[in-house]
């Protein structure tokens, strides 16, 4: 059952062979007994999700189920769930009971979802291997030594480990995508407006968006059909209309052009990684694709650009926790600047103050032009390079990460090595587009190898289609790791 | 343009993030290597190049002018550090 897809759960829970009290104890009992191991989950609380898993089976009962009604569904700990604890991984918000649901959160109780927990991430979404959670590390389900990707990495491995049917992760530059890879598993970041922000806690507004995470394109197709929508109240919500994103999961591939951009097998793609990329792309080639190099010459300059945009955003966007309306604030102060100064030092960890005083400088008197202005022109070429590139081809493929998972400790103190391993994702959050990542293998260290793939503004369907055609072909996402 | 000990804490002031001297001097080391990283940008020339704020270009949406909110402060200040009456409480700021 831990393996089944989210329609055939559903269809199980429709014919009643098992209640939705039933699986989800049965979650929270796997999650009791794996968590200790790998820390996926922040806050579990048993008595909460039952009473939706009732609700869910009355509803079943009535015949008013749809297609998610009684399924759990981890939350990534970013989305504010009304008298849950949102902790955002920071002991800023460590106690912050959210008064409110974010729209995704809305949309699964509609839905009658089950929310399952929150899991765990880097702090204020800020990392690439879910080290920097005031809740500590999260360990990789493939191997306990290696970190599970980042920021959504309690997601990934929560959905690796079959903790959950599935999950939900934010996507700032490759945060539901490269721990997607890392932990073998499929996740996908829409267009940018396509899933509301609002109750999202925000990291870098003009880049953040928020996704599903689950075993295959099918389950993650069904799950960004109740997460999209439009949201009044988030001010970069698209006013679209609504789309069925299992539409397409059936079409054949023949006549597919996927553009190969040469910049993205270059050095520093580990030669495990490259194989196991290549060989998906033989298959894709066997389903009756065609491939076409392409370039896009900016790709080194997303990091850059990607390191003065974020940390700008995020400074102005995290200004808001002064210890005053929610949150920590420190015990101990003499005056007012000393108080909003010592409840920031203490609330925020390394990498979030590190983020905070660059994005402080890059917008600071003097230095406004020579870096923000200078990042956001640049921005305008990396989008273009996609512009392009989707002129010769239907979708963009490549590595997601260009080595399977690292070691814990291995990059946290170094941050700028740690930054260089979103190389292939950041570009994508830049221009705004879709982006994908499947499972498509392993590396030399048994770790598994995510291919991603990039679309075209609103090419979900597409991508999701692309994705689903190639896991009907193989079996890489049903493989899952040997638990203890 | 390499940082100093002074822009860090120039910086740390402007973010109100207090920072002990001694850490001063491995966080400007952290922050440099960062800065080396953003450097790179200044190696291509943008010039008549339009600065991209936003992924979508949009405009932003008006609503009507009426009261859509409603009165949720018990909800807010339930969660807040300190609250008396309905106020918010600080440190004094005027004498």
């Amino acid at each position: 059952m831990i393996n089944d897809s989210l329609k055939q759960l559903s269809a199980a829970l429709a014919a009643k062979k098992i209640s939705s009290r039933e699986l989800t104890q049965s979650f929270l009992d796997r999650i009791a007994q794996l968590n200790p191991t790998f820390n996926a989950f922040i806050t579990v609380d048993a008595e909460k999700s039952l009473a939706q898993a009732d609700a869910a089976d009355r509803r079943i009962a009535q015949g008013t189920a749809g297609p998610l009604t009684g399924i759990p569904i981890a939350q990534k700990d970013i989305f504010c769930a009304k008298t849950w604890r949102t902790t955002c991984g920071s002991k800023m918000l460590a106690n912050f009971i959210a008064p409110y649901d974010a729209q995704v959160i809305e949309h699964f109780n509609a839905a009658g979802a089950v929310n399952l927990g929150k899991t765990n991430m880097d702090e204020f979404a800020m990392g690439s291997s879910n080290e920097t959670s005031f809740f500590g590390a999260v360990k990789n389900p493939w191997d306990a030594r290696a970190v599970p990707g980042g920021s959504s990495g309690g997601s990934a491995a929560a959905v690796a480990a079959r903790l959950c049917a599935a999950a939900t992760g934010t996507d700032t530059g490759g945060s539901i995508r490269q721990p997607a890879a890392l932990t073998g598993i499929t996740g996908i970041k829409p267009t940018y407006g396509v899933v509301s922000r609002y109750g999202m806690i925000a990291f870098a507004s003009s880049l953040d968006q928020g996704g599903p995470m689950a075993k295959s394109a099918e389950d993650c197709a069904l799950l960004l059909n109740t997460m999209a929508g439009f949201d009044v109240r988030d001010s970069t919500s698209l006013d679209r209309p609504v789309e069925d994103y299992t539409r397409d999961l059936a079409q054949p591939l023949a006549g597919l052009k996927i553009g190969l951009p040469k910049e993205y097998f270059a050095a520093g793609l580990a030669p495990d990684v490259a194989q196991a990329v290549q060989a998906a792309i033989a298959e894709y080639q066997k389903l009756g694709a065609q491939t076409v190099e392409i370039s896009l010459p900016n790709t080194q300059l997303s990091i850059p650009v990607y390191y003065v945009l974020a940390p700008a955003e995020a400074s102005s966007n995290l200004s808001r926790y002064d210890g005053v309306r929610y949150g920590y604030r420190a015990p101990e102060y003499h005056d007012l600047s000393d108080m909003y100064k010592k409840t920031r030092a203490q609330g925020f960890g390394a990498e979030v103050k590190r983020r905070i005083l660059i994005g402080t400088y890059v917008l600071s008197a003097g230095y406004y032009d020579a870096y923000y202005l200078k990042a956001q022109k640049l921005r305008r070429l990396i989008a273009q390079d996609f512009t392009a590139a989707f002129k010769q081809c239907d979708v963009i493929m490549g590595p997601t990460s260009p080595t399977t998972a690292f070691n814990l400790g291995e990059k946290s103190d170094d941050p700028v090595s740690m930054y260089l391993s979103d190389i292939y994702t950041i570009a994508v959050n830049l221009a705004g587009l879709p982006g994908m990542s499947i499972p498509v293998g392993f590396g030399a260290n048994g770790r598994p190898v995510g291919l991603q793939i990039v679309g075209n503004y609103f090419a979900e369907a597409k991508m999701l289609n692309v994705a689903h055609q190639y896991q009907l072909a193989t079996d890489w996402h049903a493989r899952m790791p040997t638990l203890p | 343009m390499s940082l100093t000990e002074a822009d860090v804490k120039r910086m740390a002031h402007l973010a109100r993030i207090e920072i002990a001297q001694q850490e001063v001097a491995s966080m400007l080391a952290q922050l440099s290597n960062i800065m080396g990283l953003v450097e790179q940008m200044q190696a291509v020339d943008t010039e008549g190049v339009a600065p991209m704020a936003h992924a979508q270009d949009l405009s932003l949406r008006l609503r009507e002018d009426r009261v859509t909110e409603t009165d949720q402060h018990e909800a807010f200040q339930a969660i807040a550090p300190e609250v008396e009456a309905g106020l918010y409480l600080v440190p004094k700021v005027i004498e």
